[in-house]
C-alpha cells in the first residue's frame, strides 16, 4: 500500500528519523494554523502517490505565510501531471506546508527487500536528490549496499561503515548513521516493503533531515497494524480497482479495449500477452482467484463492463478448483440480468468442461466459444474491431 | 522415479479441519498420497475423514513418522507453521498458503538456511508426481505420467503446461509449483537440479513471471551446462511497470524484472522460449523429437 508524503515523514519522526517541522493541509485557509514558528522561508509540496512533483509545477518554495496561502490555494484542485503519473495526470487534495532549510549535501537513504538474498538491504549514496533509478544504471558504483541479518538486525557498526563511505565530516556521518538505525526500526516496526528518503539532506547548520520520503506498506501485513490501515486513500486509486478490492478480485485498468477475465494471476498475464500477439490491447488485468463462486463471476464482469473502453471481453479459464460449470452457472446468470454487453469470447479448459459447455450452450444467450486461447484472443481482437 | 513426491511420502496436513485442508487432503488421499494425519492447535485427539488430527506437529511426526507436510493454515499464522514443522524434523514442508508478510517470510528463510528441510512455495499450488501422488492444490486429473517435469511460479499456467503435455502424449514426471511471493522456498535453479537427477525427467518445462531475477539465475545454470532440454514461458510481456499483477512477487520494480529480460537470458542459454502460453506442449513436442 503506497502513502503520502506527509505520512511517511510523521512514521519517521516517531521513529526518530528527523524531518521538517510542518504538517499537511487540505484547504489554503488552514495554512495559517500550520506557519506559525516555522520562520519566512516556506515549502508548499503537492501530496500525490507520484513522484517528480517539482517537475510538474507541485511544489514551490515560497517567502512568508500569505505567499504560501496563495501556493497552496493554486497547487490544490490542479491535475499535476509528472512521468509518474500517466498522461491523465493526478487531482491534488492536500498539500504538505513546511520550514525551508540550507541544503549544503543530498544524500540517498533506501531499503528494501531483496528477493535473491532473502534479506532486507540498506542502500545509501552520495548522489542524492536524483533519481536514484538513474544512477543504479549509470553509475551503480555511487549507491552502497548492506544486508542485514535478520537474526542481530542492523548493528551500530554496520551503519557506521556504510555512512562513512559517503565522504562526510565526522560530526556528520555519526548523524546520518543514526538516522540509518531508525530507519531500519521504522521498517521492521512498519512491515514496510520499501523506505525510501531522498533526498536525506545535510543542512548549513549541519542537521541532517530526511526532505523527502516515500514508505510502501506490504499490503499482506497490514493485519497487525490497524493504525496504517487508517492511512489509505482511496483517492489515489483507480475507482474500479477500489470497487474490485471489495469484492476481493484482483483487478488493474489498463489501456486497451479488450476486456478479459480469467482465474490466476500468471494465466491472467498469460491472457494479456496472447491478446497483444493476436494484435489486440487489453483493457484490464483480472484475476478472480482459484476458488471463485458464481457471485463472484458476476462481480468480475459487472466491474469489466463498468470500462467505457472495453469492446469485447475475453473469458479465460483453467478449471482447476474453480470448475467450469461453476463458471458457466455464473456467466450465464449475470449475463442474463444485462440489457446488453459487448461480445463475449470464452475458452475454457479442464475440470467439468463439457458441462460447462453445455450450460453456455443452452443458454441462448449470444457467447463466442474458442478452443485455445490465441484463437480466442484472436476472435476478440476481430470482433473489438468490427464496426 | 520423481521428485519431492513419491511412494515413499508420509504426508502431514497442517490446517486439515479447516475448509480448504480438508477438501484437498480428501482429493489427494483419492490420487493415493499416503495421508498419515493432520495438525490443528486445539483439536488434538479429535479424527477428521479418518486420519488422527494433533495439536503439534512434533506430536504428530512423533505418532505417525511423518515426512512431509502441506500447509492450509492463514498468512497470520503460516511462517509460524513452517518453523514448527521444520523444527519437527519434516523434510519437505509445501505452503500453499497465500499473503504472507514478506518480513515473516525473511525470518522463516534465514531459519531454514543451512537445514536440510525443503519448503517449497509459500503462495504455490505444491507439487505433484503424476501417478504417484501430491502435497498442494494441483488437480490430479489433467495428470498423465510421463517424461516431462514442470517447475513454475503460477497456479494455473501450471495446470496449462500439464494438460498440453497430456494432450500431446508427453505426460509429466513431478510438477512443482514454487509459488508467486517475492521470498520463496524451492527456486527455478533448485527444481533443475532435482530434475536433473531424475532419470525419468527426459526434459523440463519452466514457466515464470516477471518480477525478481530468479528466471535469469535459471538461465545461468542451464548455460553452463544443463544435459535436459528446457522450453520455457514468461508470463507478464505486457504488464506496466511498477504494478503488483496479481502475486505479490509480480512486479517490475525500477525498471528490473521485465519479461523481455528474462526471455531474452532464458533464450541466450538455449532454452527454447514461446510467447504463447497456448503452445508450451508442442514445443516440447518439437524440441523432443530433434
Amino acid at each position: 500500500m503506497n502513502i503520502h508524503e506527509h505520512q511517511a515523514k510523521e512514521l519517521l519522526k516517531r521513529y526518530g528519523v528527523p524531518v521538517p517541522r510542518g504538517g499537511v493541509v487540505y484547504a489554503s485557509t488552514e495554512v495559517r494554523d500550520i506557519t506559525d514558528g516555522l520562520g519566512s522561508r516556506l515549502v508548499v509540496k503537492a501530496q500525490i502517490h507520484a513522484g517528480g512533483r517539482g517537475k510538474g509545477g507541485g511544489v514551490r518554495l515560497v517567502n512568508g505565510t500569505d505567499e504560501a496561502e496563495r501556493a497552496a490555494e493554486q497547487i490544490l484542485g490542479m491535475t499535476l501531471t509528472t512521468p509518474q503519473t500517466g498522461p491523465l495526470g493526478r487531482l491534488v487534495r492536500r498539500v504538505l506546508v513546511e520550514e525551508g532549510v540550507d541544503i549544503v549535501r543530498e544524500l540517498y537513504l533506501g531499503l528494501a527487500v531483496e528477493r535473491s538474498l532473502s534479506r532486507v538491504v540498506m542502500m545509501a549514496s552520495a548522489a542524492g536528490g536524483v533519481n536514484i533509478e538513474e544512477v543504479a544504471a549509470a553509475n551503480p558504483e555511487k549507491i552502497h549496499q548492506i544486508s542485514i541479518d535478520p537474526n542481530y538486525g542492523l548493528f551500530a557498526f554496520q551503519a557506521r561503515q556504510l555512512a562513512c563511505k559517503l565522504s562526510l565530516p565526522p560530526q556528520i556521518a555519526e548523524k546520518v548513521s543514526a538516522a540509518m538505525l531508525a530507519s531500519y526500526r521504522a521498517f521492521l516496526a512498519l512491515d514496510a516493503a520499501l523506505l525510501e528518503i531522498n533526498p536525506l539532506v545535510v543542512t548549513k547548520q549541519g542537521d541532517v533531515i530526511a526532505l523527502d520520503a516515500k514508505i510502501n506498506l506490504d499490503s499482506n501485513a497490514l493485519f497487525r497494524h490497524q493504525d496504517l490501515q487508517n492511512l489509505r486513500d482511496v483517492g489515489e486509486e483507480d475507482d474500479l480497482e477500489v470497487e474490485a478490492s471489495k469484492y476481493k478480485l484482483s483487478y488493474i485498468r489498463l489501456d486497451g479495449d479488450i476486456g478479459c477475465m480469467v482465474n490466476g494471476a500468471g494465466l491472467a498475464m498469460a491472457t494479456m500477452d496472447t491478446i497483444k500477439l493476436a494484435g489486440g490491447e487489453p483493457a484490464n488485468f483480472l484475476d478472480v482467484g482459484g476458488g471463485a463462486t458464481a457471485e463472484q463471476i458476476r462481480n468480475a464482469l459487472k466491474i469489466l463492463l463498468a470500462d467505457a473502453n472495453v469492446k469485447a471481453v475475453l473469458i479465460n479459464v483453467f478449471g482447476g478448483i474453480l470448475r467450469c460449470d461453476i463458471l458457466a452457472k455464473g456467466l450465464v446468470e449475470a449475463c442474463g440480468e444485462l440489457q446488453t454487453h459487448p461480445p463475449i469470447v470464452i475458452r475454457m479448459e479442464g475440470t467439468n468442461v463439457e458441462k460447462g459447455r453445455g450450460l453456455l450452450a443452452d443458454s441462448g444467450l449470444n457467447f463466442t466459444t474458442a478452443d485455445t486461447m490465441l484463437e480466442a484472443a484472436k476472435q476478440a481482437v476481430s470482433l473489438a474491431t468490427k464496426k | 522415479m520423481a521428485v519431492l513426491v513419491d511412494g515413499a511420502t508420509r504426508l502431514l496436513v497442517q490446517g486439515l479441519t479447516g475448509r480448504e485442508g480438508a477438501f484437498h487432503a480428501r482429493q489427494a488421499a483419492d490420487y493415493g498420497t499416503n495421508i498419515v494425519g493432520g495438525v490443528t492447535p486445539g483439536k488434538g485427539a479429535l479424527t477428521h475423514d479418518g486420519w488422527p488430527v494433533f495439536d503439534t506437529v512434533s506430536e504428530a511426526v512423533q505418532e505417525t513418522a511423518a515426512n512431509a507436510s502441506v500447509i492450509f493454515v492463514p498468512p497470520r499464522v503460516a511462517g509460524d507453521a513452517i518453523v514448527e514443522a521444520a523444527e519437527a524434523g519434516i523434510e519437505l514442508i509445501v505452503c500453499v498458503t497465500e499473503g504472507i508478510p514478506t518480513l515473516d517470510m525473511v525470518r522463516v528463510l534465514a531459519y531454514l538456511d543451512g537445514r536440510s528441510t525443503r519448503l517449497v512455495g509459500p503462495n504455490c499450488p505444491g507439487v505433484l508426481s503424476a501417478g504417484k501422488g501430491k502435497a498442494g492444490i494441483i488437480p490430479s486429473h489433467i495428470a498423465q505420467p510421463g517424461r516431462v517435469g514442470i517447475v513454475s511460479k503460477s497456479g494455473t499456467l501450471t495446470y496449462e503446461a500439464m494438460y498440453q503435455l497430456s494432450q500431446s502424449g508427453l505426460g509429466q514426471t513431478t510438477c512443482i509449483g514454487i509459488g508467486g511471493d517475492p521470498l520463496i522456498g524451492t527456486t527455478f535453479v533448485d527444481a533443475l537440479n532435482l530434475f536433473r537427477e531424475d532419470p525419468e525427467t527426459e526434459a523440463v518445462v519452466l514457466i515464470g513471471e516477471i518480477g525478481g531475477t530468479a528466471e535469469e539465475e535459471a538461465a545461468r545454470l542451464i548455460n553452463d551446462g544443463y544435459e535436459k532440454p528446457v522450453v520455457g514461458f514468461i508470463a507478464g510481456q505486457t504488464a506496466p511497470p511498477g504494478r503488483r499483477m496479481g502475486h505479490a512477487g509480480a512486479i517490475i520494480a525500477g525498471g528490473k524484472g521485465t519479461a523481455l529480460e528474462k526471455m531474452e537470458a532464458l533464450a541466450d542459454a538455449g532454452v527454447t522460449v514461446v510467447s504463447d502460453a497456448g503452445s508450451i506442449g508442442m514445443a516440447m513436442m518439437e524440441r523432443l523429437r530433434r
